[in-house]
């Protein structure tokens, strides 16, 4: 191969290269979401308004009412420090419930109260039930649904 | 007693493996003829004691051995009996010894295989098949061993869980097993060739059957965990970009791409530490994936069980990567002085790219799914990486890949001449443009789906052409048939061919990925009996509700009738299963599938006495056309494939 031909092989993979490196940096700053708790995005105040996040909690007992006319539901999640009241519109996924983990993805508006696009509550391969009925430990639970966490 | 036997096989076969390595090293070293036997009989020791540990773990599942805490987490005493026996895969410990089985099969066939035509490697192929084998069995053995007791024995276990119990399910992670050992294999004849110093394409050539089919393994079994999600999971997708789901995905592209770039060794004796390192690249990520999927460090919706094992499987991938890439540094010398690309305009250039394109999508794909990592890392954030990210990025390079799926396997090699580019591209092109501006004045407007269908055209339109030449000359020469010619071109040039069919299936799968992803619509709500909403051409109206017992749950179902523009159509009943071990109902969509669209109903909720219900309706166009491609290309690579007769397995000629 000449150089010429060679110098233009290079420029042919720099471009691409480049254009693909465009893409994943512009499409990586759209798409990432950040994770709070919901005390840290009480820590954020109003910054964190209208933006996009994701909040992991545990649905607390007795707070969630169905409105099956208006497929609203409405709860209130919580860390055991902080707890957030959230709306959302559609169905839930299956293993959503009271006392359960959850990650709700939405945005906290003005009001303070949580409007999710989206729920998420985590499969699991083995079932684990409670012990003898008792209430499970909310940090338990809210540990399985936390990213990164080793145990 | 099943335990020990299970546990005590697995220890063995762990020394076997080890023993084995040793062997097989030492006779690659001192050349002696009757170690090689050794280290070959040495497999099938291996291969039947991993069969005993196999079988007592199965054996303990069949028999309600609650004794054995995999069991006891898998399985109860009412659970029908083929997922007892699917239990041996349904979590963690149960799979690796599933891999590990398959791996031991792998390597016997390998040393019965190649004991002759590969004799002179063979025990630097062993060699490393063995160390891989060792690792897995230290996990099996000492990590996740999966004849741990259980103390005191529970009267009944807790059963699987319930969303795994489906058909499809049973085969998925075999399919994706058989597909990453299926890779361990061109890995172990590549390392060898390092090893060895021979760099020529004997490796390669003694390799293409097993990279074929462990390709066609993982292209299976992602297949099938998309059909699995899409059936069973009743969100109405079939790819989420989960990261586990991009594990598995993961290997799969820079196998691809080694399947093209060891026809351009073969052919041209070019790319070889390019070659070489797309297998590594392929092989680290089965391994990488599994570390992903199973330390816990991503949160992922499908949650497996987090295990100590993680951090092994992330060791053993750090040895992998030095390992071969030492390797391949201490053998640079040999690799050099290759023969030079001679055009751009040519089919290597065109491979060259197809690879370039495909491992770039590999570490954007990559970069994605590790990237909350990262960012926890160097930050200390914590952030995820929706599906959003992975669609914009990967549509145009998938895209770009469809164009030169048309443009690689017709342009001449070394350097394409304007009447070859003229004779290959000019009836199929102008065939894709027209459908294209028809496409555009019917309906679809948006760039990318427009874009995608055009291209996908044009490779359709390639095929169909080469193989209307391909019979057009076969019966001025032979005075063949169509169906004669085709067979002729099938015998006389299999892989070709083959390659034409999976390339067609391929098309296939993305007409109906792009049209589904940009077209689909839904609708919730909530009925009362009689009630019904619209989406476009259908009403669902709601009938009322019906339960039942079933042999493992209890099942709620509603009653839908549908209207397809007024006209009665069928009944539809979406439902909930109540698991007496499961703390809330699982939900199982039912649809109504045409090559066209489905239509997809989920029972989201109900009335206790029955008077309403919440039903989410879907429509996705061409979904069905995933599964057609699908098949299209496990036949297409099958044909390639297949052993017609003309030759002796492992004796391969071109």
């Amino acid at each position: 191969m000449t150089k010429r031909k060679k110098m233009q092989l290079g420029i042919g993979l720099a471009v691409i290269l480049g254009a693909i490196a465009y893409v994943i940096f512009g499409g990586l700053q759209q798409a990432v979401v950040y994770f709070f708790t919901p005390q840290e995005l009480r820590a954020k105040g109003e910054a964190i308004q209208g933006k996009p996040v994701r909040v992991g909690g545990v649905v607390e007992k007795g707070t969630l009412i169905r409105e099956p006319q208006t497929l609203t539901v409405q709860f209130i999640l919580s860390d055991g420090k902080e707890s957030l009241k959230v709306r959302f519109q559609g169905i839930p996924p299956d293993l959503f419930g009271e006392e359960r983990g959850a990650v709700v993805e939405g945005t906290l508006q003005p009001d303070g109260t949580f409007r999710a696009s989206t729920i998420m509550a985590k499969h699991s391969e083995e079932y684990k039930p409670h012990k003898d009925g008792k209430t499970p430990d909310p940090k338990e639970m809210y540990k399985t649904l936390l990213t990164g966490d080793r145990q | 007693m099943t335990a020990a036997v299970g546990e005590i096989s697995a220890i063995a076969a762990l020394l076997v493996a080890m023993a084995g390595a040793v062997a097989s090293a030492v006779a690659l070293r001192t050349r002696n003829e009757g170690l090689v036997s050794v280290s070959a009989g040495a497999a099938w020791i291996l291969l039947g004691l991993v069969t005993v540990s196999a079988l007592a773990l199965t054996y303990g599942l069949v028999s309600n051995d609650f004794s054995i805490r995999y069991v006891a987490f898998n399985t109860t005493r009412g659970t029908p009996i083929y997922y007892k026996i699917t239990g041996l895969w349904g979590a963690l410990e149960g799979s690796i010894l599933l891999w590990i089985w398959m791996l031991s099969l792998f390597t016997g066939l390998v040393s019965l295989i190649h004991r002759r035509t590969q004799r002179e490697i063979l025990p630097a192929v062993l060699s490393v098949l063995f160390v891989v084998s060792a690792f897995f069995l230290v996990v099996v053995a000492f990590v996740a061993s999966p004849f741990q007791r259980l103390f005191p024995v529970p009267p009944d276990g807790r059963g699987l869980n319930p969303l795994l119990e489906d058909t499809n399910m049973l085969t998925h992670p075999p399919f994706l097993y058989a597909g990453f050992v299926g890779l361990t294999v061109p890995y172990a004849f590549a390392m060898a060739a390092l090893i060895t110093g021979r760099l020529d394409e004997s490796w390669i050539r003694s390799t293409r059957r097993w990279t074929l089919m462990g390709w066609l393994f993982l292209s299976i079994g992602n297949l099938i965990g998309g059909w699995w999600s899409y059936h069973v999971l009743g969100w109405g997708g079939y790819w989420a970009w989960d990261p586990v789901e991009n594990a598995a995905f993961l290997p799969w592209l820079p196998a691809t791409a080694f399947l093209h770039s060891v026809m351009v060794q073969e052919r041209r004796k070019m790319l070889k530490v390019w070659t070489l390192s797309l297998i590594i690249l392929a092989f680290s990520l089965t391994i990488f994936g599994t570390f992903l999927t199973r330390s816990g460090i991503l949160s992922s919706v499908h949650a497996f069980s987090d295990g100590p094992v993680g951090i092994y499987f992330l060791i053993f991938l750090g040895i992998i990567l030095i390992a071969s890439l030492g390797l391949l540094a201490w053998r640079g010398e040999r690799l050099r002085g290759q023969p030079q690309l001679d055009s751009l305009i040519s089919r290597e250039s065109a491979f060259l790219l197809n690879n370039f394109v495909l491992v770039a999508a590999t570490f954007t794909i990559l970069l994605g799914t590790v990237y909350p990592l990262i960012a926890e890392i160097v930050r200390g954030v914590k952030v995820s990486v929706g599906a959003p990210y992975f669609t914009q990025v990967s549509a145009p390079i998938f895209i770009f890949l469809i164009f030169l799926m048309g443009i690689g396997p017709l342009i001449a090699w070394r350097k394409a001449s304007l009447d070859n580019l003229r004779r290959n591209f000019l009836v199929p092109g102008s065939v894709a443009l027209a459908v294209g501006v028809l496409l555009s004045m019917v309906s679809v407007r948006d760039f990318y789906p427009l874009l995608a269908l055009t291209l996908c055209t044009f490779v359709a339109a390639t095929i169909v052409f080469e193989f209307y030449r391909a019979i057009r000359a076969r019966n001025r020469i032979a005075g063949e048939g169509v169906l004669r010619a085709l067979s002729t071109l099938f015998q006389r040039n299999q892989r070709r061919y083959g390659g034409f069919i999976v390339h067609l299936g391929v098309v296939l799968i993305i007409m109906g990925i792009a049209v589904s992803m940009s077209y689909s619509r839904e609708r919730e709500a909530t009925l009362k009996i009689g009630e019904g909403i619209q989406l476009g051409k259908y009403y669902v109206q709601f009938q009322g509700m019906g339960a039942g017992e079933w042999p493992t749950h209890f099942r709620v179902w509603g009653n839908y009738q549908v209207f397809n523009q007024g006209h009665p159509i069928t009944v539809m009943s979406p439902a909930q299963r109540f698991y007496p071990t499961q703390q809330s109902p699982i939900s199982r969509a039912v649809l109504r599938s045409t090559v066209k669209e489905d239509l997809y109903l989920v029972l989201g909720g109900f009335a206790q006495d029955g008077s309403n219900s919440t039903v989410k309706v879907l429509v996705r166009p061409m979904v069905s056309w995933i599964w057609i491609g699908g098949v299209i290309l496990v036949l297409g690579t099958l044909l390639a494939v297949w052993p017609f007769g003309r030759q002796r397995l492992g004796d391969e000629e071109d």
